[in-house]
């Protein structure tokens, strides 16, 4: 077993991986850019080291700072976390190479699934259902109308080294195509290097839906069972949960068997998704695979029983898989929520800055991943993702009226966040109805909220505590603008005798 | 103390006096039975008659908000005996600064001096947080000065653009 791991990565994921080795009795190093200096995992960690400036090209994303600190701190392992380095095939080799193992799976399996093209030919010799299209570059613009034609309208243009919704367009009808086609190609070229792109059918609002593999270093693979992921914004997950409300045991087993046959087809090894579209008719198509630990991997550990980080470890050291696939079992229902620092009334935009006040979820069924903390400040120059809160329950319907239970309960002071909008989801009829797919959110979003008069009550309850919050004066200020964090009244010799006495009063 | 609070721009005043731990409260007139417990900073727990209610603070720029459970209020208070903290005069009239509503950078800008906008209108796009988005205007009128370009750093607050 490893005695040191370094976590290459920050936030709430960097905090998940530290617990998971010291559960395991592992010593956890962290690195940390300039402005990560007072974040969590840096708290967190037994040993932190700082690799640069903020901009994560000069830290996270420095593989060679990154070498040296796993040199320095004598790391016997590296754990990438999700984003960053985690699906770079070059920081891989480069940890092979340097004699420390990468907790992943190799170099040569993340080159195979990296190029998209290169996957959908790997996985059409093996036989995987796929969305109807090439499976190579489009050559020319003759080649993109003969194969549109081919296959139908409408189609969708996908860069090979894509991701993110990146160098994608959509095409309705044939007159759009040689626009689309050149806008996808310079927008791959400019995000990725790379203006490779390729065609295939367009499935309108289809369901995402992937499937969690594990294949030890013994050629033992195994599925995990499913995650619905269809909320999605702008083509990133905002609610993920486990297992699918479409999903039945039998297509269960047929995906899982096609993600395991993608995995071994690669020479997969460690953690691995394996995303599908799926159409109306329950049809699926293998999409891509996610060479990582996901962001959502909790729901799939909440309904499995199984910790993916402590397997993930356990895989690494070369240990076998500790159970058989007949032996999972999908117990209950997960839902997660992606918290982010973003105004819901402007737009999402993102929003940075203090956490004046925190006051956190807990009680039965509800796991909180965070990496945020009161009295912190949200650097600016990351994804904002501040925390995932979990809700599981017996049944869907317990799962989702503990989670806005738990929403309820949870408040973040200081700068905004979308906690409004999953309570928004979650009281929706069609997402209780499990009516899902990836165009739920923006007509959500679109639908006008009903402006819902303010209670009137309420109303009085503000007018009353603002008062109150008055009479108190400074006693009752937290870590805010006009508090300061611990003050005491013998620190402020300008306070009023007034406030002074009030203050007495509060505290008695 | 005699305050004057608005409440999402409703004008309110509140009696509150307090006698031996105990709170005797007038709201627009009326009698209202209150108990108050600071539970931590910031966090009221109240009770009005039989009913509790747990009211966050939260003070960003000069701004309070209180929440009462998940309903957020804009509040003011203040004493009518002093003269500050009057009430601000919204004023829709006369050039307008577009401030960065946060710290980032500046990707592109949409519009020239000179431009007519309306309201609403895209001036700027800007990035944090690996997201991009576009700045508007408050107000219809003419780009009379555009302060920033292309690849400029920006902090909070920092002035953009005037509309006139």
């Amino acid at each position: 077993m490893f005695k040191k791991i370094l976590i290459a990565n920050r936030g709430e994921i960097a905090v998940r991986v530290i617990r998971a080795c010291h559960e395991m009795g592992i010593a956890a190093v962290a690195v940390y850019s300039d402005v990560d200096r007072a974040s969590l995992h840096v708290r967190k960690a037994d040993e932190a080291y700082p690799i640069g400036a903020a901009a994560a090209s000069e830290s996270y994303l420095n593989i060679q700072k990154i070498l040296d600190v796993a040199a320095r701190s004598r790391a016997d392992a590296i754990h990438p976390g999700y984003g960053f380095l985690s699906e770079n095939a070059r920081f891989a080799r480069a940890c092979a190479d340097a004699g420390v193992k990468f907790i992943g799976p190799t170099a040569a399996a993340m080159e195979a699934m990296g190029s998209k093209t290169k996957a959908r030919q790997a996985m059409e010799r093996a036989g995987v259902p796929l969305v109807p299209g090439t499976s190579r570059g489009l050559e020319s613009f003759e080649q993109a109308q003969e194969v549109a034609a081919r296959i139908g309208y409408p189609v969708m243009l996908k860069a090979a080294a894509g991701g993110g919704g990146k160098g994608m367009r959509l095409v309705h009808a044939p007159e759009d195509l040689r626009s689309a086609l050149e806008g996808a190609r310079s927008e791959a070229e400019r995000s990725f290097g790379d203006g490779e792109v390729y065609i295939e059918k367009a499935i309108i609002n289809p369901r995402h839906i992937e499937m969690q593999v594990l294949a030890d270093e013994h050629g033992n693979t195994i599925y995990l069972g499913e995650r619905e992921c269809s909320l999605q914004r702008r083509h990133q997950k905002v609610v993920e949960e486990a297992p699918s409300p479409i999903v039945d045991a039998d297509m269960r087993r047929r995906m899982g068997e096609v993600a395991v046959r993608v995995a071994q087809t690669a020479g997969y090894t460690n953690a691995g998704t394996v995303e599908f579209l799926v159409d109306e008719k329950k049809n699926f198509y293998f999409l891509e695979m996610n060479t990582r630990l996901q962001v959502e991997h909790p729901v799939t550990e909440l309904v499995t029983g199984f910790d993916l980080v402590h397997l993930q470890i356990r895989i690494a050291t070369g240990e076998r898989l500790p159970f058989t696939q007949e032996q999972v079992m999908i117990r209950g229902h997960a839902i997660e929520c992606r918290i982010y620092a973003e105004d819901p009334d402007n737009n999402y935009f993102p929003s940075p800055g203090k956490i004046t006040l925190l006051l956190a979820p807990s009680g039965p069924g509800i796991r909180r991943d965070s990496g945020m903390y009161e009295g912190w400040t949200v650097p600016m120059d990351y994804d904002p993702l501040l925390a995932k809160l979990i809700g599981y329950g017996t049944d869907r319907q317990q799962a989702i009226s503990r989670l806005t239970r738990a929403l309820n309960e949870y408040f973040v002071g200081g700068i905004k966040t979308n906690i409004s909008l999953f309570r928004r989801i979650l009281n929706d009829p069609d997402f209780c109805a499990a009516k899902i797919d990836t165009g739920f959110l923006d007509r959500l979003l679109k639908k006008k909220q009903a402006e819902a008069a303010a209670d009137p009550r309420a109303i009085e309850v503000a007018a009353i505590a603002a008062g109150i919050f008055a009479v108190l004066g400074s006693a009752a200020a937290g870590v805010g603008e006009g508090g300061v964090a611990n003050s005491s009244a013998d620190s402020e010799p300008h306070a009023s005798n007034w406030k002074a006495a009030a203050r007495k009063e509060a505290m008695r | 103390m005699i305050y004057d609070i608005t409440i999402d721009g409703k004008n309110h005043r509140l009696e509150l006096n307090r006698m031996e731990g105990l709170w005797s409260c007038r709201l627009d007139g009326r009698e209202v039975e209150v108990d108050a417990v600071l539970a931590r900073p910031d966090v009221l727990s109240l009770r009005i008659g039989n009913l509790a209610y747990e009211v966050k603070r939260e003070l960003v720029a000069g701004e309070m908000h209180l929440w009462v459970g998940s309903e957020r209020f804009a509040a003011e208070v203040r004493d009518p005996r002093s003269m500050r903290g009057r009430v601000r005069v919204v004023d829709d009239h006369g050039p307008k600064k577009l401030t960065a509503p946060m710290p980032g950078k500046i990707v592109r800008v949409l519009v020239s001096q000179g431009d007519q906008v309306e309201a609403g209108g895209g001036v700027l796009v800007m990035e944090a947080m690996k997201m991009q988005n576009e700045i508007k205007s408050p107000k219809k009128g003419t780009i009379q000065k555009i302060l920033v370009s292309a690849g400029d750093a920006v902090n909070a607050g920092d002035v953009l653009a005037i509309v006139e």
